[in-house]
């Protein structure tokens, strides 16, 4: 049975991984062209004389190939603990229908991996960011996202405990309470880091960000409403209408 | 892709709760796999390198920055 979902969850997750490489390519590589673009003409004007780097992979297949190959990786990585995840917590949180366990994880995965931890540390088109402070940025990014996992178990924890004496309502919300004001104080105690060039333009930052977040939420969606229905449709079958 | 084939008898129904000793050994798995997928996706050859030069970063470069990962 856990072969089954695991499986279901990585091959759901490789068709999520397409859907969202294909809405990265329509919506955040104009954004990442035009960040090359400023970053070209930043460093022409600043006398670096028109060197161009050579270059190791062409742009074409960054934003093609490059781009789906390492969107699809995720999503299959993704989607397999997803599936595995759903596993784990499907007759645990309730009598819950296959279809909304695996919504409700999936809302949970988004907000939990991408939501909260872009909302510290956004995600950056080209020419925003020192290189120097790469280590720093990637470090704290991912003790953000560690921290972000680690709260979510817990308050999750919590909430299950809680489940009996208060019922379903009230020990979600308070699990939901705990969760957003612990990542509150995590993300206060988190340095801030703004490195966005003075003239670099307000709207492609803005555009490569809102595409980031679309990159995800098509993602996540995909991940919870195709796997709920596969599973839906198994169980049912399985049932012998 | 979804032609519905008449629901075998023998094809058993998802069980109420899976015990989690059978889902623990998946789990150490996969997560270690998805984490080294998620570090060459996310970090190879930009914060840290396990191999020398940028062909890793430069061919991951645009999906990085678009999932959210610090690139350069």
């Amino acid at each position: 049975m856990v072969r089954t979902l695991l499986v279901r969850g990585m091959l759901v997750g490789i068709l999520a991984g397409l859907l969202a490489a294909g809405f990265a390519y329509l919506f955040g590589e104009p954004q990442v062209d035009l960040a090359i673009a400023f970053e070209e003409h930043a460093s022409a004007a600043a006398g670096a004389a028109a060197e161009a780097e050579p270059e190791l992979v062409s742009r074409a297949v960054q934003s093609t190939l490059g781009l789906f190959t390492g969107i699809v990786v995720v999503g299959c990585a993704l989607g397999g603990i997803f599936g595995l995840a759903f596993a784990y917590f499907h007759g645990r949180l309730g009598r819950w229908s296959p279809l909304l366990t695996a919504a409700v994880l999936a809302a949970a995965g988004f907000i939990v991996l991408v939501v909260v931890p872009q909302l510290k540390y956004p995600a950056n088109p080209p020419a925003v960011g020192s290189p120097d402070s790469i280590a720093a940025r990637t470090g704290f990014y991912f003790l953000l996202l560690g921290l972000s996992i680690a709260v979510a178990i817990a308050a999750l924890g919590t909430a299950r405990q809680l489940m009996a004496r208060l019922g379903g309502w009230s020990a979600a919300l308070i699990g939901i309470a705990i969760y957003a004001i612990a990542m509150a104080g995590v993300m206060l105690a988190l340095p801030s880091i703004s490195e966005v060039p003075a003239d670099f333009s307000a709207d492609v930052l803005w555009n490569f960000r809102a595409a980031s977040l679309g990159i995800g939420a098509v993602l996540w969606a995909t991940l919870g409403l195709a796997f709920g229905a596969l599973t839906q449709r198994q169980l049912t079958a399985g049932r012998g209408r | 892709m979804s032609h519905v084939v008449s629901a075998p008898a023998l094809q058993p129904a998802i069980p109420t709760v899976i015990p989690v000793r059978e889902i623990l050994p998946w789990a150490i798995f996969g997560g270690l796999l998805a984490i080294i997928a998620v570090y060459f996706v996310g970090a190879e050859q930009g914060a840290l390198s396990m191999f020398d030069g940028m062909y890793v970063h430069e061919f991951l470069h645009d999906g990085r920055h678009l999932l959210g990962f610090p690139c350069h």
